[in-house]
């Protein structure tokens, strides 16, 4: 498919059109083996050890909603992508782009929380750089962060290693943040008691690592684009299908409620403190059990399976027997009324 | 109960279906239309084309607010937008819905003030917070939607707001029933009639379809079990040779509709003489239009309308899929330069466009 | 057509002040909402009413006596002649005699 002329802004919305952008321009232009995987993080051999590099930008608006703020979304956004490179999080840098004209207070703030969420994800902030824009070109507060990270012997991870009959374990709830977000701008007027699930996942990846690091074959942490599009990445990836069962995945009521009354998929819906992984059939409940007996992972359930067809695409089934295909979001989600 | 989960209940769900497996003749081919887009989608959500059996065919109906809209017409609301000093309003359906230079969200992203609401009441707030601004609301929907249109006029009027208006695109859906049982490219056995159109207007309007053009339809809610029960019903009427209304949805539904809805529609709007709909050309009197006594607040007036017409590229196929003559995938442009990404018509982005339901769902090639 | 969904009436808003419009706060789900009823409002609907609600409006009530009906009916489906004749009991004609 052809690119676009302009950049839109569904080119950020992590579905479709963010990954044309990714392959079409980065990978074609700078093409090279750590690249190409495109994975949440790139992996580096030096001398017998393997360090996971990742970065990710922040640009959510508004800055602090139920539950955390940009700050904590900096951090946690960026250890979870090293964890589930299946590395463990050492050290973040943090470019922050501020807008003139923007409080001092609520600079603070967010540096404050970025200081807490280090602390709780046990890594240092060791670097960064401030720069500062005009007034009316930056929504106040942009923030880019890079971690580095120290992958666990054992841990091989990729699209490769997964088969057909491999369970997919997903960690907690979905959709919580982009709700959270969604009616934290005050434009839709739904009351509702949801925050945000911003949260480091090594806690819970660790474990599963020490159990069985080669029962583990992929992961990923489903933001941006939701659960739907990790899923499609996957069934892209592998060549398989992705089939998954409706009724087991673990969605709050609230984040139910306020799909319905919109008309939006809560598949499509970013979650910032979950992880999907790709697992063994032999481990699956082992590793559902070990998640169930850590203090957030109590919701962690098995909601699929790796098949041999439809290959390439996810499917979910209902439990009347029911299926239709997951696709991947176009652009960011939109309300409907019809 | 909460009226959702009741109506998704797999073992109900089972019992319905393999009685409509004991109703069907295998020897007829039985072409059922849901008029409704919101029935396709949900059609197309839960798999229910996939659990009936194959020669129960589902044919897809023009009932979708948005793709029945001509491009010009979108054209006409989106030059609107052009102008500084307006702040254009529009359900999120509409956002991705491709005018000639693009859809709102693409003007939206090169500086246009366009802005997604989920209730008419919602723009009219952003008049009175905004007054040094024109807000335009982009109307659109059937008979399920244009009362809340019509509730927002008159408050406008009631509270004296100069700086709001509406591009008003309301349309009716028994002409566009009637235009499918006259096309005569179709041939169909009975209908799945639209339930939500149904709260406002009732059940009796579609005494014609019965009575004189002898097809069973009933007016049916949205849920799995709804849907199939609706078929079931369906297809007991044409096993006995009757041709009757049913309302299925009668817990929502009622037979003599929504008097205040309706009274309020007869104060607001005026039928419009004719009405161009895409797929099905100009139908008379299918269209509703602002009165009099409102014309202060309609946007066509405040604005002037060009009478933009435009046609759909030559090998896009939507009037066609929009009648049920063809399938999406028939369609020589479905998946390959219409797509939703880049949508050539209106069915591919709309939530309730049958090319849309398809290439979001469909995945298995036997089920087509 | 159209996405509607029902809701359940929680509170009814105070019709005495500005802005002079009906309105109640409706929940789905946990998530609430502040919906106008002017368009049921000769139903006289109440706290505890089950609405069925499209772009802030609230269009009709719901009966939760049809709805259980309906499940009822389905269920009997298979298992008895009666539940068949039953279900052909809602058409026009029908209507017209009660």
């Amino acid at each position: 498919m052809k690119l676009e002329q302009c950049i839109e802004l569904a080119h950020g919305a992590g579905g479709k059109s963010s990954r044309r952008l990714i392959e079409q321009v980065i990978l074609a232009e700078c093409r090279n083996p750590l690249l190409e995987p495109l994975a949440d993080a790139a992996i580096i051999e030096w001398d017998k050890t393997r360090y996971a590099l990742t970065t990710d930008s922040y640009v959510v608006s508004p800055l602090a909603f139920p539950g955390g703020s940009i700050g904590e979304l900096a951090v946690n956004g960026t250890v979870n992508d090293l964890a589930v490179s299946g590395a463990k999080p050492l050290v973040i840098l943090s470019s922050w782009i501020l807008e003139a004209g923007l409080s001092m207070e609520v600079f603070q703030r967010e540096v404050k929380a970025m200081a807490r969420a280090a602390k709780a994800a046990s890594v240092i902030i060791a670097g960064g750089d401030t720069k500062v824009v005009e007034h009316g070109k930056g929504d106040g507060l942009y923030i880019t962060t890079t971690g580095y990270g120290l992958v666990e012997p054992g841990v091989n991870l990729g699209p490769h290693r997964v088969e057909v009959g491999d369970k997919i374990l997903l960690s907690g709830p979905i959709g919580d943040h982009g709700i959270t977000v969604l009616l934290a701008r005050g434009e839709i007027e739904l009351e509702a008691t949801l925050k945000t699930d911003s949260r480091p996942l090594w806690p819970m990846i660790e474990p599963m690592i020490r159990l069985e690091p080669s029962a583990i074959k992929w992961m990923r942490d489903p933001t941006r684009g939701g659960l739907a599009s990790v899923l499609n990445e996957l069934a892209h990836d592998i060549g398989f299908g992705v089939m998954i069962e409706e009724e087991l995945i673990p969605i709050r009521q609230e984040v139910r409620g306020a799909c319905e009354i919109l008309g939006l998929d809560p598949l499509h819906i970013a979650s910032e403190g979950q992880f999907v992984a790709v697992v063994d059939q032999k481990k699956a409940v082992d590793f559902q059990k070990l998640l169930n007996d850590i203090p957030g992972g109590e919701e962690a359930r098995i909601i699929g399976v790796i098949s041999d067809k439809p290959s390439g695409k996810v499917v979910t089934l209902s439990a009347y027997g029911g299926s239709r295909m997951v696709d991947m979001l176009v652009g960011d989600p939109l309300p409907r009324i019809c | 109960m909460q009226y959702v989960d009741e109506f998704r209940d797999s073992r109900l769900i089972k019992k319905t279906i393999e009685t409509i497996q004991q109703l069907a003749d295998p020897t007829v081919h039985y072409r059922i239309m849901e008029v409704c887009g919101g029935h396709t989608f949900s059609i197309y959500r839960f798999g229910l084309h996939a659990l009936i059996p194959s020669n129960v065919e589902l044919i897809h109906g023009p009932g979708c607010p948005v793709c029945v809209l001509p491009m010009g017409r979108i054209d006409e609301g989106l030059r609107i937008a052009e102008d500084p000093k307006v702040i254009l309003t529009a359900f999120g359906d509409m956002m991705r819905v491709p005018g000639q230079t693009g859809s709102p969200l693409v003007l939206k992203a090169k500086g246009r003030d366009i802005r997604m609401v989920y209730s008419p009441l919602d723009s009219l707030k952003l008049a009175k917070e905004h007054p040094k601004k024109e807000v335009v609301f982009f109307a659109i929907g059937f008979e399920t939607t244009a009362p809340a249109t019509a509730l927002t006029l008159l408050k406008a009027q009631e509270w004296g707001i100069k700086n709001f208006s509406v591009f008003c695109n309301h349309v009716l859906i028994l002409p566009a029933i009637r235009a499918i049982l006259d096309s005569p490219d179709l041939r169909l056995d009975g209908f799945i009639g639209p339930g939500h159109v149904s709260t406002v207007i009732g059940c009796r309007p579609y005494a014609f379809v019965a009575q004189n053009y002898k097809k069973p339809i009933v007016i049916s809610g949205f849920e799995p079990l709804d849907i199939l029960e609706s078929i079931l019903r369906i297809l007991r009427q044409l096993k006995e040779k009757k041709s009757e209304v049913e309302n299925q949805y009668g817990r929502v539904v009622p037979w003599e509709g929504n008097r205040t809805a309706l009274k309020l529609l007869e104060r607001v709007f005026e039928l419009r003489s004719y009405f161009e709909w895409r797929g099905l050309g100009f139908i008379a009197q299918s269209a509703l239009k602002i009165k009099k006594e409102f014309s202060y607040w309609d946007a066509e007036l405040r604005f002037g309308t060009q009478g933009i017409t435009l046609t759909d590229p030559k090998a896009a196929q939507c009037g066609e899929v929009l009648k049920g003559v063809l399938k999406p995938y028939q369609c020589k442009l479905f998946g390959r330069s219409c797509n939703p990404e880049h949508p050539v018509g209106a069915l591919m982005v709309s939530s309730e466009g049958a090319c849309a339901a398809y290439f979001h769902h469909v995945y298995q090639k036997t089920e087509l | 057509m159209c996405l509607a969904i029902p809701g359940k009436i929680v509170e009814m808003d105070p019709y005495d002040q500005m802005p002079f419009i009906q309105t109640a706060l409706v929940e789905v789900s946990s998530v609430r909402r502040r919906i106008n009823i002017e368009l049921i409002k000769d139903e006289e609907p109440k706290p505890g009413d089950w609405v069925l609600i499209h772009v802030g409006f609230a269009l009709a009530k719901i009966s939760e006596r049809e709805a259980q009906d309906q499940l009822r009916i389905l269920s009997m489906l298979g298992e008895d002649k009666q539940a068949m004749e039953e279900l052909q009991g809602y058409s026009m004609e029908e209507e017209k005699k009660t």
